[in-house]
């Protein structure tokens, strides 16, 4: 079902062969894809069809029951350290503190990823992003929108080459996205690459489709 | 011959269904017989009377209860670090009659102890740990039945069989030592150290008796998963 | 700008023992918000351990005989009822999810989390224990050792307890079940916590019970982050 991609599996990120099976249900069989340095992947399909799953297969969240993620020509194992320096995942909840601050999650986020950052960067990106005016307010008081934004300052100032984005454009306005696209072609240009598993039309023309059908 | 055939629930499903009709055979044969020897030739013991031929059942159901725990840990060792799914299977195919000993060795400890102490139970250093026991059997099959997912119900069964199995050393000792504080609680229940041949006997078929039950039932019970879980081609093929 | 490098220099900066700092600080600075529910547990202590006075009568002799075990218990109940803490709003929000994805080993992670779980509950409740002690008539020496059996009781109760807090996240009935697989872990913290107690109200030495305690304690902190990190990649795969 992926023969189109296959064909160019031959950047850095290779997936070969995965397979998962969800329950009685199998989500895909079979599927390889490569992305290449300085390229974007679209996943699309039908809800239900595995675009999240296959994101956190990547990331390592997930284990396939076949196939392997490979890194440079090197498969990653389950637990491995450089698959979690490399993958930068944003997944389809906020993954904020409802109780702190958008700085404090800021910082917290970026500790975890080993960067430190300092509360001047941090408050630049979120301003950048957006979000001046609002870096203390408890993010319980931020709308949807402007809770992605706290998720678009942290892709700002990481430095990881990978990112796995599920739905990173929901609950955007028209600006926001504009600002989730002007980072995303900073990262594929500096070398960077990513996901992103999306059903809605994204602002970006040069990424490549891979299509999830599901299994009957 | 490849014996790393047998890991996969394909093969293993027609290979079970042959060997477990024998275990089940095997049982049968060895309970009558060691229930005759327990019940009718050894001989009377001279301090408890007629009373301690419960043993014939109690020993082996408290040693199955404990050795089960260890086995199911050991297939959850498998499980997670060879991600086998057949291991899992056993493993959870196992553990209800792991509960069913365990329950058994308290139940008859109870009937035993109420001639012989005056009481249904006691907390006595065995009985409690026992007991113990019983309530991690118990907490094993409430998890693995309260996750839907199969998969994760399997690698979460396995990981706390292997947690629980670290902590009965710990559990057994802990609780022989908050017994041996309290004086006076404790009872021994052997009796005599001397066992009459017939005695010995009656035991030892009592306890394989046992094993090939826990086998055969483990057997039926893996096959009912996997015709659960496993597309119909894998189990289908027996037939052919 | 500089570009991104695929080989990762980063990578080799990392000192892994950062992440037990990291995990902790942000454990504490979330659990600062949250202060009501710090006290809470406390509050259910002292409740707890108020009643049993009003179930079993007032004669001091009893009280101070069930004195160690009806302490211990209540500390059992209090750090179950804390559990779910620990990894269940990180659960719901996702957060859990960025910490499996850290690039520090999740079983350094994962004790950071832990002695963040027993800074905020076992700790506070250790301190506050002789003010419970009290109202059961026990006095200096044992006050002194019931404290020092729940320091070195409690955190093991942490540790196991965050086994049994992982492995239920996300299912049904999650709380009731995580007590059924983790109360029998606790029984030998419980023996050897409430021994020690007993063993000084009776005038005995209690050094025995106290260093089995602390045997649990370190052989838990070796292995128990292990074992949590393993549940939790299961519970979120």
């Amino acid at each position: 079902m992926t023969t189109a991609v296959q064909a160019a599996a031959t950047g850095p990120l290779r997936a070969e062969g995965l397979q998962v099976t969800r329950g009685p249900r199998q989500l895909f069989s079979e599927l390889s894809f490569g992305i290449d340095s300085g390229e974007i992947l679209v996943l699309r399909g039908a809800n239900g069809t595995g675009k999240t799953t296959l994101l956190r297969v990547v990331a390592g969240l997930t284990q396939p029951d076949q196939g392997s993620v490979q890194w440079c020509g090197r498969a990653w194992g389950a637990k491995d350290a450089e698959r979690r320096s490399v993958c930068l995942y944003l997944g389809h909840a906020h993954a904020l503190k409802e109780e702190l601050s958008a700085l404090q999650n800021l910082k917290l986020a970026l500790a975890l990823d080993g960067i430190e950052a300092g509360t001047e960067a941090c408050a630049h990106a979120l301003d950048a992003c957006g979000l001046a005016g609002r870096h203390a307010v408890q993010v319980r008081r931020l709308s949807q929108g402007q809770k992605r934004r706290v998720g678009l300052a942290r892709l700002a100032l990481s430095e990881k080459p990978l990112w796995l984005l599920d739905e990173p454009t929901n609950a955007l306005d028209a600006e926001g996205i504009e600002r989730f696209s002007a980072l995303i072609l900073g990262h594929t240009a500096k070398g960077g690459i990513a996901a992103v598993a999306t059903h809605l039309p994204m602002p970006f023309q040069s990424a490549r489709e891979l299509r999830l059908e599901g299994s009957a | 011959m490849n014996l790393y055939r047998y890991a996969s629930p394909a093969s293993f499903y027609p290979l079970a269904g042959r060997l477990w009709p024998v275990f089940a055979v095997i049982a049968a044969l060895l309970a009558v017989y060691g229930l005759y020897e327990g019940l009718f030739v050894a001989p009377t013991d001279f301090q408890q009377g007629e009373v301690y031929r419960i043993v014939f059942i109690h020993v082996p159901a408290a040693w199955m209860g404990m050795f089960i725990y260890l086995v199911m840990a050991f297939y959850g060792v498998l499980a997670l670090s060879f991600n086998t799914r057949l291991s899992a299977m056993m493993m959870r195919a196992l553990a209800p009659t792991g509960m069913l000993f365990t329950f058994l060795a308290l139940w008859t400890g109870a009937l035993w102890g109420k001639p012989t102490w005056g009481t249904y139970w006691i907390w006595d250093g065995r009985m409690t740990s026992t007991l113990v026991l019983f309530f991690l059997y118990v907490g094993f099959i409430a998890l693995t039945e309260s996750i839907d997912d199969e998969r994760r119900a399997d690698r979460a069964g396995a990981l706390l069989a292997i947690v629980g199995s670290v902590n009965i050393p710990i559990i057994y000792f802990s609780v022989t030592w908050w017994n041996s504080l309290h004086q006076g609680l404790t009872f021994s229940k052997s009796g005599g150290s001397k066992m009459a041949p017939d005695m010995v006997i009656a035991m030892v078929a009592m306890v394989f008796a046992c094993w090939a039950y826990s086998i055969a039932v483990a057997l039926v019970r893996a096959r009912a998963i996997i015709r659960e879980r496993e597309p119909a081609h894998v189990w289908n093929g027996e037939a052919a | 700008m500089s570009s991104v490098s695929l080989e990762l220099v980063e990578q080799s900066e990392l000192a892994p023992e950062d992440g037990f700092w990291v995990a902790l600080k942000r454990d504490l600075a979330i659990a600062m918000q949250n202060k009501g529910e710090l006290a809470q547990a406390l509050a259910f202590m002292a409740i707890v351990v108020s009643l049993f006075p009003l179930a079993v009568g007032p004669e001091a002799q009893l009280l101070k005989r069930i004195a160690p075990g009806v302490v211990w218990v209540a500390a059992l109940l209090a750090a179950l009822l804390t559990l779910p803490r620990l990894f269940a709003s990180d659960y719901q929000d996702g957060t859990l999810e960025q910490v499996l994805l850290s690039p520090y080993p999740l079983p350094v992670l994962c004790a950071g989390k832990t002695l963040a779980h027993w800074l905020t509950t076992g700790l506070p409740l250790a301190v506050l224990a002789p003010l419970f002690g009290l109202q059961y008539g026990l006095n200096g020496d044992e006050l002194g050792v019931l404290v020092a059996s729940l320091m070195l009781g409690t955190p093991v109760l942490s540790m196991l307890g965050a086994i049994g807090a992982a492995l239920t996240l996300g299912v049904r009935g999650g709380s009731i079940l995580m007590a059924l697989l983790v109360l029998p872990l606790f029984v030998p913290v419980l023996i050897f916590g409430a021994g020690a107690v007993e063993q000084a109200l009776s005038g005995q030495d209690t050094t025995a019970n106290l260093s089995l305690l602390g045997a649990v304690m370190l052989a838990g902190a070796v292995l128990t982050p292990v074992a949590i990190a393993a549940a939790l990649r299961i519970s979120l795969d």
